[in-house]
Parts: structure tokens; C-alpha cells; sequence
């Protein structure tokens, strides 16, 4: 296919293109969608979503799909966008993307497609993650269209974990002809998108209806199954007949900072309070019966500065904090999270406590939490990272009262999948070693992506690696060359 | 969904059940359990597996009615189901000839010692066991001890079965006469863990105990049932849940345990209401739509 053979349907010309502005999502107002849990953007309309297309500029080489992950054809949906060909355009995306509506929700789309669109040289830059979205629901409110497979292949594959990696390998494979089983170890499909993610951005409907579409393609799913312990990797290739096998088991344990107060009653890793919140309904206690504590007029705070810590936040204040802060030790230009997340956090009245780290969570000697004792920092030298490394100030010690204190700074490698499979080769911090083009492992037949691999990053970054290992498992599947 | 074959009392408050789940069957080792959920708004927890039978594909669990979910979990009979099963969890027990074992089970707790000890037989150790309960009617599995121990010791609190007093007091014995004790296993309530630890810490004895902190996924994911052992954060589901007894903080594992006791309370305390005012009425929160699990018609409901 060449690109631009095509004459473009967009009525405009480009200098006229420039000054539409970008459309703005419509969401629910900041003080209302404090309090409660329903989706904080509400979806472009079909009006909207073509005024927006027609900002495209059509770029003879187009730098957003190069810094797509998954590489989608943005040029070419956006274009059916604008002529009013919303099911063509969710089919285009589709060929690339297995989960488009939930990539266009979660997407960082300023570090991908949007970041590198021509626009944003002069004005903003195209709301692809908007149009995304857009005919994702769109597709869904109509009947989505199964893609067709390829012939069957008789090959099986086994992917372990149903996060986003695992279900983009399990989609795309299906697609080339393979028979695919997703085994989960939690009884909900979707890993961090179901335990992680809360409801308020990423509706769990929009996923259970992702993955009914690809039960509908033949995915088979499995839960209740933790791959190293239910059944090894090494059963499933021997015993089970699978012909290769994708570890996609995703981030692992939560890290903690080690200082004095961390196991007092009120501390919580990030993990476990999301976890709570939106995999076993703990907000909706004691209609279900998983307890979390009462944050009704409590003042909570969030460590860290990523999409979990601000997820972990904005869950507290939607159940009723009375405070909720983050405390980040850097400066809000270094936090990692989503720049539409942040913006929403302040509007929705977050306390953004930067260039600030607890030294020591305070108890009232009966074993539960009271606050934090912070010191402020100022940004010194650059570090490893590349990001300029927060100093203490001296002197600079505070007391912040406090009754839940959320930790969400990262994560370290899940080690059972590793220890159980022999001559399965990680890293010095545990994480799978796969190759970056290929995402083979030191195991014959096995492959592994995601944060399994990379350590915590982003659903677009898992799903890239699942797309790639998906080519490299056919390639594998259909070679036989290792 | 996971059948119960068969559902059987052991003692009072204390069901043992066989469940269907044939993969986690014949994976299962000394020292694991299983988490579960009973139907879909429950809550996930770990249960203990006491023994299973690879060929038919069954695992034996023993619940004692705790909290709400095990009170329900209770009521289940033979041919119900449980929505959830999930194992085995946990590193297994390390089993191999130490010389002498001592290995003591607390209430339920003998439960899981059970399957250790019999390993740890057939590793070739001379296994003394301790088996303790408050009274004669919650002595458990003592036959099935008694089969894989070269002595079986039995206390009851109120000295209503076999010999007044604590499974301390008999370690205690066996260490003053001069038993030669290589490795001592403890599995039981926090108590009784930490007397044993602070025990054999004393005569400098390898100790292993089994811990029960509040879990979610146990699959190591939530990091909910972080455990405090010589100083440093650990995890009971992926670095135990067997840990040296000596390195454990006890007191951290008391109060974290302790969370959420007013929800449990307040659980324990609508199930209780429900169950007496309304016997039949599904036990869910909600209505009897999203009740995952046959109402179970047994008597205790």
C-alpha cells in the first residue's frame, strides 16, 4: 500500500487546518467527579471527533505512528474520521491495536503519537488518543465486526498473564491462526487493567467488553491459574502440548522506602489499596466483603508520582478524604505521570506537596498511623536517570498528620515464574531477559514482555512488546527455527 | 467453579472439605495453601491444605469458623461449590533429614503441620509431635499425627483430653530431658508461634513457623501480607509463608492482623443477624441474583 496515493478527503488546506483549535474532552465537572467513581472524560461526539480529524496535517512521513509502539496507521483513521467512516477507521486501528479503547484511555499520549505530531510545533497537537477512543466506543456502541482469522495452523500457544501484553500476544496469534490460552492467576481477566487502573478512567465494562471480543475471536482464558505454581512453564510445553509459551506476568511486588513507621496500620502499598478498591470492591463494603479502612474525613496521602500514585489519590478522595495529598520528591515537571491525569488531579482539589519525601511515618504507640515526618528537597545534579537528583534541605523538617499513607513508588520482579522455570535467565534485578527485537527468552519456545521485562512502565509499552513477540512466536511457530 | 466431594466436620467449628482441583492436586507440598472465594462479592483468603490426592485430583482444606467468610465457607456441604480455588501458594516446607523434628500443631494449625510432618518422616527424621487445643472436642487429625510420628504429645488448655497445659510446657519437658533436637516446626496461633520461638531461641533450636497475615491476591502482586522479619519487609506469600521463627516480629504481625477488626466485626455481626432471621435467605450482601454459589441447605444455617 503507498501512504499517500490517495488524495485527501480533508476539505481543508493546511494552513487552514492549523487554526482549528484541538477539541476539548467533555468531562464531568471537577467538584462533582470527586465523588464519585463513574469515568472522568465522556468521550468525544461524532461532530466533535470529525473537527478535530480535520486538524490532521497528513504528514508524508507521518512521526506519530513511528513513535506508536504498536504502529498504528494514524493518518489513515484519522482520514476516515474526517469523511465520516467511523467503523473503517476502528477497523484500521484494530490492525494494529487489539485493545483500542482502552489504549485510548490510558495511553501517555504525549510521550508517543502526540508528542511527535507536526502540529504541536506551532499549536497543539492532534487528540489522537481522543479520536482513538472516539471509534473505539463508537465500534463498540455498533456491533463490532470480528476480524477474520487465517487458517488454522494447529499450533498452540499458552500466554501467561491477561495484562495488557498477554492480550495483545493472545489477540494477535488468534488472528494469524494459532489456538491461544490465557491463564490468569486472579479470578478477573485483565491484570493491572482490572486490579490497577480505577474505574474512574478506565471503566471496567470497557474491558470485560474488550475481552468478550476476544473470547469471540476463540481466545480461551483460564484464571485461577498461577503459572510456577498451579502449573509450570515447563508442563505446560511438556505435558500440555503448548508449542510456545509468552510470559507476560507483569510488575511485581511493591517496593517500600525502609523507613521507621512503614509497618504500622494505615500504610499501604499502592498495590494492595487499588487492589482493594478495584478488584475486590472494597469501597462497596460490606455489600462485598473485602474490608479496606474508612477515609471518610481522614487525611490521606499518596508517596510518589506516577499514574498508580495519582490512581491511588484520586481513589481516596472519591471515598471521602478529607486531605489528600501527593508527596513527590521531585518537581512536577519530573513526575512520570499522565500530563492529563495531573491536571485532573488538581482540578478535582489534590494537594500537590512537591519536592517533599517522609523520613518517618508516626504511630500513637497502639500501632497505627498518625503522619509523616517530611523534609523538602531541592534538585540538585542530574543522576543515573537523567533526572535532576532531589537533595534535602537541611532544616527543612515538617510534620504532616495523616491516617493513610499510600506507598506507590514502584516495583520489584515477581519471582515465581523465574524460580520455577530452570534455565530461565534474568537479570541482576530479577527481571526476564528477552531479546528487545524478538522478546525470546534463554528458553527455547518461551517468550516474555512487558514489565515482567522492563520493570513498571506503561500499558502501550506492554502492549508493544506483545505485539512484537506475537510476529516473533509466529515466525517461531511457522519456521520452527529457534 | 470448584466442587466440594465431600464435607465433613472434624471438630466443632472446624470442617474439613474435598475440593475438586485437580492441578493444584498434583502440585501440592507440605507447607502450602490455597486462597479462596466463595462466590462473587466475597472476599479472597488463605486456607490451609491439608493433604491431597493427585490421582483423583483433590485437595483436603480445613477451615476453622473465624470471620464471616469462614463461618459461610461452613455452611457448604457436599456438592456445593466454591467459586474461587487458587494454589498452592506459598514456598513449600523444606523437607529433609534433619535428625530429630519437633513438630507442633496449635488448634487448627495441626492442619498444616499434618502434611510436613509426614514428610518429614519419610525424609527419615525422627518426628516427635505436639499437637495442643483449648479442649478434648478440638483435638484434630490426631490419628493421621499419630501415623507419621514416632511420639505424639497432646495438651489441652483445660485439661478436659490427655494432659492439662500448653504445647510449650511439653517442648519444654523434652528439651529438659535432654532430647536432642535438631529443627522444631510450629504452626498455630501467633501465641503460640512466639512462645515456641521465644522458647528454642533460648536453647538455640532452628525454628520454622508457618504465618497467616491478612492476604489478598497471594500470588505476589498487592504486598498486603508484608511480614517484618530480622528488620526487613518480607512477603508471606512468595518468601513464605514459612519463616525462622527467631527472626520473626511477632508483635508487627498481631497488629497488622488486627486492621480490620471492626469490619470483621460488623461482617460477623450482619452474617449472624442474616443467618437467624432469615434461614434459607442468601448470605451475599446482595441479592440472590449475583449469588455465585448454591445456597447450601445445611443445618447450621
Amino acid at each position: 500500500m503507498s501512504p499517500t496515493a490517495t488524495k485527501s478527503k480533508n476539505p481543508l488546506l493546511p494552513k487552514e487546518r492549523i487554526k482549528v483549535p484541538r477539541q476539548s474532552m467533555p468531562e464531568q465537572p471537577a467538584e462533582v467527579r470527586a465523588h464519585n467513581f463513574e469515568e472522568v472524560n465522556l468521550g468525544f461526539s461524532p461532530e466533535l471527533a470529525q473537527q478535530e480529524a480535520l486538524r490532521c496535517l497528513e504528514c508524508a512521513k507521518p512521526t506519530c505512528t513511528d513513535n506508536c509502539p504498536v504502529g498504528i496507521d494514524v493518518k489513515d483513521f484519522v482520514q476516515k474520521i474526517v469523511i465520516g467512516d467511523f467503523l473503517g477507521a476502528a477497523a484500521k486501528v484494530r490492525e494494529a491495536n487489539v485493545l483500542p479503547a482502552i489504549t485510548g484511555r490510558v495511553c501517555p499520549q504525549e510521550d508517543q503519537c502526540e508528542g511527535k505530531c507536526l502540529l504541536s510545533k506551532k499549536v497543539k497537537p492532534l487528540g489522537i488518543g481522543y479520536l482513538e477512543r472516539f471509534v473505539a466506543d463508537y465500534e463498540q456502541r455498533m456491533g463490532t465486526n470480528i476480524i477474520p482469522h487465517a487458517e488454522p495452523t494447529g499450533k498452540k500457544v499458552a500466554v501467561v498473564g491477561s495484562g495488557p501484553s498477554g492480550l495483545t500476544v493472545a489477540g494477535d496469534l488468534i488472528q494469524k491462526g494459532h489456538k491461544v490460552c490465557v491463564f490468569e492467576a486472579l479470578h478477573e481477566i485483565g491484570g493491572v487493567l482490572v486490579y490497577g487502573i480505577p474505574e474512574f478512567r478506565l471503566p471496567k465494562q470497557i474491558v470485560r467488553e474488550q475481552i468478550d471480543y476476544m473470547r469471540k475471536m476463540g481466545v480461551e482464558f483460564e484464571t485461577d491459574v498461577v503459572v510456577g505454581r498451579t502449573v509450570t512453564i515447563d508442563e505446560l510445553l511438556e505435558k500440555e502440548g503448548y508449542d510456545a509459551v509468552f510470559i507476560g506476568t507483569g510488575a511485581g511486588l511493591p517496593q517500600f522506602m525502609n523507613i521507621p513507621g512503614e509497618h504500622l496500620n494505615g500504610v499501604y502499598s499502592a498495590n494492595e489499596f487499588l487492589t482493594r478498591i478495584n478488584l475486590m470492591k472494597a469501597y462497596k463494603f460490606p455489600v462485598y466483603d473485602e474490608p479496606m479502612l474508612d477515609l471518610h474525613g481522614k487525611d490521606v496521602a499518596v508517596i510518589g508520582g506516577g499514574n498508580t500514585a495519582l490512581d491511588a489519590i484520586r481513589s481516596a478522595l472519591r471515598l471521602g478524604a478529607r486531605k489528600a495529598y501527593v508527596i513527590y520528591r521531585r518537581s512536577e515537571t519530573e513526575m512520570p505521570a499522565r500530563a492529563e491525569e495531573a491536571h485532573h488531579a488538581r482540578q478535582e482539589g489534590i494537594d500537590f506537596q512537591m519536592l517533599t519525601a517522609p523520613v518517618e511515618f508516626l504511630s500513637d504507640g497502639k500501632g497505627w498511623l498518625t503522619g509523616a515526618r517530611c523534609v523538602r528537597m531541592e534538585l540538585g545534579e542530574p543522576d543515573a536517570s537523567g533526572r535532576r537528583r532531589p537533595v534535602p534541605i537541611q532544616g527543612s523538617e515538617f510534620e504532616l498528620p495523616l491516617s493513610v499513607a499510600v506507598i506507590a513508588i514502584g516495583t520489584s520482579a515477581n519471582p515465581i515464574v523465574q524460580s520455577t522455570t530452570p534455565g530461565l535467565e534474568t537479570n541482576k534485578r530479577g527481571y526476564i531477559q528477552a531479546s528487545e527485537e524478538t522478546q525470546r527468552t534463554s528458553r527455547k519456545g518461551v517468550f516474555a514482555g512487558g514489565d515482567i521485562v522492563t520493570g513498571s512502565a506503561t500499558v502501550i509499552l506492554a502492549m508493544g512488546a506483545g505485539r512484537r513477540a506475537a510476529n516473533s512466536i509466529h515466525e517461531y511457530l511457522t519456521t520452527g527455527v529457534w | 467453579m470448584f466442587k466440594i466431594i465431600h464435607a465433613q466436620f472434624l471438630a466443632p467449628g472446624i470442617k474439613r472439605f474435598v475440593i475438586e482441583a485437580p492441578r493444584i492436586a498434583s502440585k501440592q507440598q507440605p507447607g502450602q495453601f490455597v486462597i479462596l472465594r466463595i462466590y462473587e462479592e466475597g472476599e479472597r483468603i488463605p486456607v490451609t491444605i491439608e493433604n491431597s490426592d493427585p490421582v483423583k485430583g483433590t485437595i483436603n482444606i480445613v477451615v476453622q469458623s473465624a470471620g464471616k467468610t469462614t463461618h459461610l465457607l461452613n455452611t457448604l456441604e457436599t456438592g456445593d461449590s466454591i467459586l474461587d480455588v487458587v494454589g498452592p501458594l506459598g514456598k513449600p516446607s523444606e523437607i529433609r533429614n534433619y535428625g530429630t523434628v519437633v513438630v507442633v500443631g496449635g488448634g487448627v494449625g495441626t492442619a498444616m503441620a499434618y502434611p510436613t510432618a509426614a514428610a518429614l518422616k519419610r525424609a527419615g527424621n525422627r518426628v516427635i509431635s505436639i499437637v495442643g487445643a483449648r479442649n478434648k472436642e478440638l483435638v484434630i487429625l490426631e490419628r493421621e499425627m499419630r501415623n507419621v510420628s514416632d511420639a505424639l504429645l497432646i495438651t489441652t488448655d483445660d485439661g478436659s483430653y490427655a494432659d492439662k497445659g500448653f504445647v510449650t510446657d511439653k517442648l519444654k519437658q523434652l528439651i529438659q530431658n535432654g532430647t536432642r533436637i535438631d529443627l522444631v516446626v510450629a504452626v498455630g496461633p501467633i501465641v503460640m508461634m512466639k512462645a515456641v520461638s521465644e522458647l528454642t531461641r533460648r536453647e538455640n533450636i532452628h525454628t520454622v513457623v508457618s504465618l497467616n497475615p491478612i492476604m489478598i491476591d497471594g500470588t505476589g502482586m498487592c504486598g498486603g501480607c508484608r511480614v517484618l522479619i530480622d528488620g526487613k519487609s518480607e512477603f508471606a506469600c512468595v518468601d513464605g509463608p514459612e519463616f525462622d521463627g527467631h527472626k520473626v516480629n511477632f508483635e508487627v504481625l498481631v497488629q497488622r492482623n488486627a486492621m480490620y477488626r471492626d469490619a470483621e466485626q460488623r461482617s460477623m455481626d450482619e452474617f449472624r443477624a442474616r443467618t437467624k432471621s432469615a434461614a434459607g435467605a442468601p448470605i451475599s450482601g446482595n441479592t440472590g441474583q449475583k449469588w455465585g454459589t448454591p445456597v447450601p441447605q445445611g443445618e447450621a444455617r
